[in-house]
């Protein structure tokens, strides 16, 4: 701001001439353009809603609520229907934030909380927003490769011994649910690592002072004094990571083993809206682009209106912790 | 996915419409369809055009429906499908349709057993039985009586499907659709179908997808084409043919089952369940499709020569490709038919 300040005054001449006729329209260009994008944006995101609902439309008005509820998928006989899919993409993206959020949010703590010389936690930081450079059929090949072979024979251990939890009452054969889920975790961790470290960040350092200075322990420090000021921003992380889920496509389309049935199991089988789209996009008819549009405005409506709350959690706790974002 | 080809396609027309102006009377083709022969296309392709030094070809491979979808909406000169061409979409183009078969595949069960034990044999009930989910076990009694001296696990059996549209699947529903009446009823044939619910029927994304889930699940079997199987060195059973007879595929099985099938005026023959006692059970042809009417002279000049290319040195490369040649009377057939390309 200093150095601009300094330059501009050079340019008129003196410490405090007025604006030349060239700032003002640098200005007034800057802003246009500024206001532009904005708007830009805006526009682009009705516009994609206008398209796809208006190519869903016909789909819409053809199958109506039941498409939500209904469970088939038979292009042959025209019936179509996405509550397996739905459960799926829900189901698999909770168990991801499950396992995700959990290790997230503790690698998080990890970070900010000086367990570590700062320039440690850089390289740890580091390594974990990487994981978010890896492309997602390389997480599939993986998943497929390495994590299926090795949860099998951990998965039909559990369906045998505890086979009467409903959670574990198929064997696992290839893909599933449950190697979807865990890859699907690895991918929203860097997501709601960084997030939740932001908002561990937020809290003012003089919080953890004055409970240090009442003779709390580190780890009471932590739990009690910096985890609830830090809540609703840790919150809004794993409600994104939790959009980010929903939306993944390729790897869960190589792991989840796309079967069009609902099952507590987290063994079996299940399908996701993503995986569905982009399965069945190339070879699609005209009446099944219909219905996949359809479906495809039921994932962004989902995702919109997840990535909408996390997005309000976050502007709460911002407020909340004095800081504007 | 789509946007993505789209965005290819874009990037195709451009070039294309550069073309002209390099060299006066170079033509440029452009096709596209679907994903089964397209490691045979691009070869003959590429060959060709390196061949004709002013004919250059790019194909395409986005999968049949969507190639069909490309040649109704005249982007592309020519498409190609594994599930031919419907009469009401034919009926769509002003001046006529082509369909020409141009080589044509088998498909096979791969599968996956601890050993890996060589030439399963599977009678016609038993996989029908498999794919409806009714024969679920290895160690099932018709199963063993069709392998006597096979070590058979007593393992679920996982059965990997496509999960993406595809001829694929389309041809190997229909066979299933022949010789099993209870599939023809509760699944019937199609690109995709509605496959029994169970936890041991998993769908993976296109061929290579379904090889490798099989190659990583023990006691899972799946349909791939014949060529995928054989590159990934997946074991194949054999399949009890109309005639009774136990066929393994890439040998004379194919080739036999081809000359089963009459083909009628418009080329367009499925075999569905070939007789004979040669005949491997699951083969199909795939075709390429024209425009009997083309705007430019030289442009169905080159569509000709390109066909008459794939006939005569295209064919040798069938067989080590993992296609089977088409027949003599077939080549013949198809090269009359390729006149009418004008």
């Amino acid at each position: 701001m200093k150095a601009f300040e300094l330059d501009q005054s050079a340019r008129a001449g003196s410490v405090s001439g007025p604006p030349t006729s060239w700032d003002d329209v640098a200005d007034r260009t800057f802003r246009g353009l500024a206001r532009a994008s904005v708007w830009l944006i805006l526009l682009l995101l009705a516009f994609i809603l206008w398209s796809i609902g208006g190519k869903a439309w016909v789909g819409m008005r053809e199958y109506g609520v039941g498409f939500l509820t209904s469970t088939t998928w038979d292009v042959g006989k025209q019936q179509f229907g996405v509550l397996p899919q739905i459960w799926g993409t829900f189901y698999s993206s909770l168990l991801a934030l499950v396992i995700g959020g959990f290790f997230g949010v503790v690698m998080a703590i990890f970070l900010t909380q000086d367990f570590l010389p700062p320039r440690l936690a850089q390289v740890f930081r580091t390594t974990v927003e990487l994981l978010a450079a890896i492309p997602s059929v390389v997480y599939g090949l993986w998943g497929l490769f390495v994590v299926v072979p090795a949860m099998r024979p951990v998965a039909n251990w559990l369906s045998e011994h505890l086979g009467w939890i409903p959670f574990f009452g198929t064997t696992l054969s290839g893909p599933g649910l449950a190697p979807a889920a865990l890859v699907l975790a690895i991918m929203v961790l860097p997501t709601v690592a960084a997030v939740s470290q932001d908002a561990l960040r937020l809290v003012p350092y003089k919080v953890k002072e004055a409970a240090y200075g009442m003779g709390a322990t580190r780890w009471e420090a932590i739990l009690k004094v910096m985890l609830p000021a830090a809540a609703t921003g840790i919150f809004g992380a794993l409600v994104l990571g939790f959009g980010r889920a929903l939306g993944e496509t390729m790897a869960l389309a190589m792991l989840i083993g796309n079967s069009n049935q609902i099952s507590l199991s987290i063994f079996s089988p299940a399908n996701t809206l993503a995986a569905l789209l982009a399965l069945n996009f190339p070879e699609a008819g005209p009446r099944e682009v219909q219905v996949l549009m359809y479906a495809a405005l039921v994932l962004l409506a989902i995702t919109l209106v997840v990535n909408l709350i996390g997005e309000s959690i976050m502007a709460i706790s911002a407020r909340r912790a004095g800081v504007r974002r | 996915m789509r946007r993505f080809s789209i965005s290819i396609l874009v990037i195709a027309l451009a070039l294309a419409s550069t073309g002209p102006t390099l060299a006066q009377d170079s033509v440029r083709l452009t096709g596209s369809g679907a994903t089964f022969p397209f490691p045979i296309y691009s070869t003959w392709f590429k060959s060709f055009s390196g061949k004709s030094k002013s004919v250059t070809v790019d194909y395409q491979g986005k999968g049949s429906g969507a190639g069909i979808q490309d040649f109704l909406n005249r982007t592309v000169d020519f498409a190609a499908s594994d599930a031919a061409m419907t009469d009401e979409d034919m009926a769509k183009i002003p001046g006529g349709v082509q369909l020409l078969p141009m080589t044509a595949g088998e498909i096979v069960i791969g599968y996956n057993l601890p050993g890996s034990p060589k030439g399963l044999k599977l009678p016609r009930d038993v996989y029908a039985g498999i794919f409806l989910g009714k024969i679920t076990k290895w160690s099932d009694a018709k199963l063993k009586a069709a392998n006597p001296g096979m070590t058979l696990p007593d393992q679920d059996i996982t059965v990997v499907r496509r999960a993406d549209s595809s001829g694929t699947t389309f041809v190997f529903t229909t066979h299933l659709s022949a010789i099993s009446e209870e599939w023809k009823k509760s699944h019937g044939a199609g690109t995709t179908v509605n496959w029994p619910k169970s936890d041991k029927i998993v769908a993976a994304p296109k061929n290579d997808g379904v090889t490798a889930t099989i190659k990583q699940t023990p006691g899972s079997i799946g349909y791939i084409e014949y060529a995928f199987a054989k590159f990934a060195k997946v074991e194949m059973a054999e399949l009890q043919n109309k005639a009774g007879q136990f066929v393994a595929p890439g040998g004379d099985g194919g080739p036999a089952a081809l000359a089963s099938v009459q083909l009628p005026a418009n080329l367009r023959a499925w075999i569905s369940d070939p007789e004979g006692a040669k005949s491997y059970p699951v083969a199909t042809y795939t075709w390429m499709l024209f425009y009997k009417e083309n705007k430019d002279p030289k442009k169905a000049a080159a569509l000709r020569q390109l066909v008459e290319f794939c006939l005569t040195e295209g064919q040798k490369m069938s067989h080590q490709m993992g296609y089977i040649p088409l027949p003599e009377n077939v080549v013949s057939v198809v090269r009359k038919s390729a006149s009418s390309i004008q």
